[in-house]
C-alpha cells in the first residue's frame, strides 16, 4: 500500500519537475499579487504593516485555488485517472498522494516565499516564523479541500469560475486562523491558539478530504 | 443515463413507493396546492399581527416591524440547507433518485430566502444601527451560507449528466454541511478579535407575545411556502427527467385533455 502511496507521489512529483516552467507561474502569481497592493491602498509604511498579514494570506490562498484545477485535469485527459481508478489500490491512497505532490510543488513554495515578501511590507521580523508556520499549516488544508472541488468541477464547463465559487467560502475559516495567527502575535496575545486550530483543521481535513475527494472523482469518472 | 434506482425495481410497499418518481408525482401535485393555500392564509394572519395587532416598539419604533419577514427567512435559509444535506446523504445512501431532485428543489428557495434574510437585515440595519451592513458573525456567516447556495446550484445546473450532477450536489452539499457550523464559529471568533461587540444582536430585549407570536406564524407560512414550492420545482424536474418514459407522456395527455 505504502508502495502505491510513493509511486504516484514520485510520479507527480517527477511530471511537475518536468513542466517546472508551470510551477514557477504560481509562485510568480502570489508575489504579483502581494506587490499590486501597495499600489491600490497606498504605501504608507503603518498601513502596509497593517495590512501585510491578510495581504500574503490572501494572495497565497488566490494562488493555490488558481493552480488546482491542475491537479487532475491532466491525468483526466490522458486516461491516468481512470487507470487509477480501476487499480486495485484504495483510491483514498493515491488521491492523497497526489494532493501532497500537488502541495510540495504549489503550496511549499508559496509557505518558502511569503516571509521574504513579508519584508516588503515591514513586518517584525519575530512576526516571520509565525507567518510561516501558519502557512505550512494552513495551504495543505487549502489544498485538500481544493481538491474535492477540483473532483467534482472535472471536465466541466466553466469549471474554473466554477470551481472558484465552490471552494472560497469554504477557505474562509482558514483564512481567518492562518492570518489571525500572525496578527495576533504582533498583538502581543500569542498565536498559539490559532496555529492549534489550524493543526487541528489539518488533521480533520486529512481524515475527511481524501475520502470525499475519491468519491468525487468515482462520480466524475463513471 | 439514469439507471432506475432499487426502489423501483423492488416494488416495495406503504410510504417508500413513494421513493419512484412516478408514484411522487401525483402525490406531490396533489399536496402542493393544501401547502400554497396554507402559506398565504398563515402569511396574512402573521402579516395582519405583525402589522396591526404587535405593539410598536419603544426603542426603535415602527422600523422593527421587518422582523416578521427576516427571522423567518433567515430560520427557513438555515433549516433548508440542512434538509438539503440530509436528502443528499439520504440519495447518496439509499440511491434514490428523487431524493437527489428533492435537494435539488430545495435549493433555490434556501438561496431565495438567504437572500431576503440578507436584504431585509440591511434594510433593517440602516435605521437602527446606521448602516447597512456590518461585518458581524452573523451576517458574514449568512453570506458565506449564500455563497455555499450559490456553488451548489451553479454545479448541479453545469454538469449536464443528471445522474453525476445528482451526485456532485450531494457531495458538495454534505462538504458544506460539515464547514457550515466551522464557518460559524470562525467567523465568531475573528469578529470578537477584531472589534468590540459594536452592534449586539444577541441582547434582544425581552419580546411582547405578540410579537412572538406574529414572528411564529410567519416562520410558518414560510415553511409552508417553502414546501410548496419545493413540491412544484420538484413535479418539474421529474418531467424533465422522466420525459423519455412513457407514463410521463400518459400524464401530460391526461393533463392536456383536462384542461
Amino acid at each position: 500500500m505504502l508502495s502505491a502511496f510513493l509511486a504516484v507521489l514520485r510520479r507527480d512529483l517527477l511530471l511537475a519537475w518536468r513542466g517546472r516552467a508551470d510551477l514557477l507561474v504560481t509562485l510568480a502569481f502570489f508575489v504579483v499579487v502581494v506587490c499590486l497592493f501597495p499600489f491600490g491602498v497606498g504605501a504608507e509604511t503603518n498601513q502596509l504593516r497593517a495590512i501585510a498579514p491578510g495581504v500574503l494570506w490572501v494572495a497565497a490562498l488566490l494562488a493555490s485555488l488558481l493552480a488546482l484545477h491542475r491537479l487532475f485535469a491532466q491525468d483526466h485527459a490522458d486516461g491516468t485517472l481512470e487507470q487509477l481508478l480501476l487499480s486495485s489500490e484504495p483510491a483514498v491512497l493515491w488521491v492523497l498522494a497526489k494532493i501532497c505532490a500537488f502541495w510540495l510543488t504549489t503550496g511549499l513554495p508559496l509557505v518558502l516565499a511569503a516571509p521574504a515578501l513579508a519584508l516588503l511590507f515591514d513586518i517584525e521580523e519575530g512576526a516571520l516564523p509565525v507567518l510561516t508556520l501558519s502557512l505550512a499549516l494552513g495551504t495543505p488544508i487549502l489544498a485538500l479541500l481544493g481538491a474535492v472541488g477540483a473532483a467534482l468541477t472535472l471536465g466541466v464547463r466553466g469549471g474554473g469560475m466554477l470551481l472558484a465559487l465552490l471552494v472560497l467560502p469554504l477557505y474562509v475559516p482558514v483564512l481567518i486562523f492562518g492570518a489571525g495567527a500572525v496578527e495576533a502575535w504582533l498583538g502581543g496575545s500569542g498565536a498559539a491558539a490559532h496555529l492549534l486550530l489550524l493543526g487541528g483543521g489539518l488533521a480533520g481535513a486529512l481524515a475527511l478530504a481524501p475520502w470525499a475527494c475519491a468519491a468525487a472523482l468515482r462520480i466524475a469518472m463513471e | 443515463m439514469t439507471t432506475p434506482s432499487r426502489a423501483v425495481t423492488r416494488n416495495p410497499e406503504g410510504i417508500l413507493r413513494f421513493a419512484a418518481p412516478q408514484q411522487f408525482y401525483p402525490l406531490a401535485g396533489t399536496l402542493a396546492p393544501w401547502f400554497a393555500q396554507a402559506a398565504a392564509v398563515l402569511t396574512a394572519i402573521g402579516l395582519y399581527i405583525g402589522f396591526f395587532v404587535a405593539p410598536t416598539d419603544f426603542q426603535q419604533g415602527e422600523v422593527y416591524r421587518v422582523i416578521f419577514i427576516h427571522v423567518p427567512a433567515a430560520w427557513m435559509s438555515m433549516l433548508i440547507y440542512l434538509v438539503m444535506a440530509f436528502w443528499a446523504a439520504v440519495g447518496l445512501v439509499l440511491n434514490t433518485r428523487l431524493s437527489f431532485i428533492m435537494c435539488q428543489a430545495l435549493a433555490p428557495t434556501g438561496a431565495m430566502f438567504c437572500f431576503l434574510a440578507l436584504w431585509t437585515g440591511a434594510l433593517w440595519g440602516k435605521p437602527t444601527w446606521g448602516t447597512y451592513w456590518v461585518w458581524d458573525a452573523r451576517l458574514t456567516s449568512q453570506l458565506l451560507l449564500l455563497f455555499l447556495y450559490f456553488g451548489f446550484i451553479a454545479l448541479t445546473r453545469a454538469i449536464e449528466d443528471p445522474r453525476r450532477a445528482d451526485r456532485a450536489g450531494a457531495i458538495i452539499a454534505l462538504v458544506g454541511a460539515v464547514n457550515v457550523p466551522i464557518i460559524y464559529f470562525s467567523v465568531q471568533w475573528w469578529n470578537t478579535l477584531h472589534q468590540g461587540a459594536s452592534v449586539s444582536l444577541t441582547k434582544a430585549p425581552s419580546m411582547a407575545t405578540t410579537m412572538l407570536a406574529g414572528m411564529l406564524v410567519m416562520a410558518l407560512a414560510a415553511w409552508m411556502y417553502a414546501i410548496a414550492v419545493a413540491l412544484w420545482r420538484v413535479r418539474a424536474l421529474i418531467l424533465e427527467r422522466e420525459r423519455h418514459t412513457e407514463w410521463v407522456g400518459e400524464v401530460l395527455e391526461a393533463e392536456g385533455r383536462a384542461r
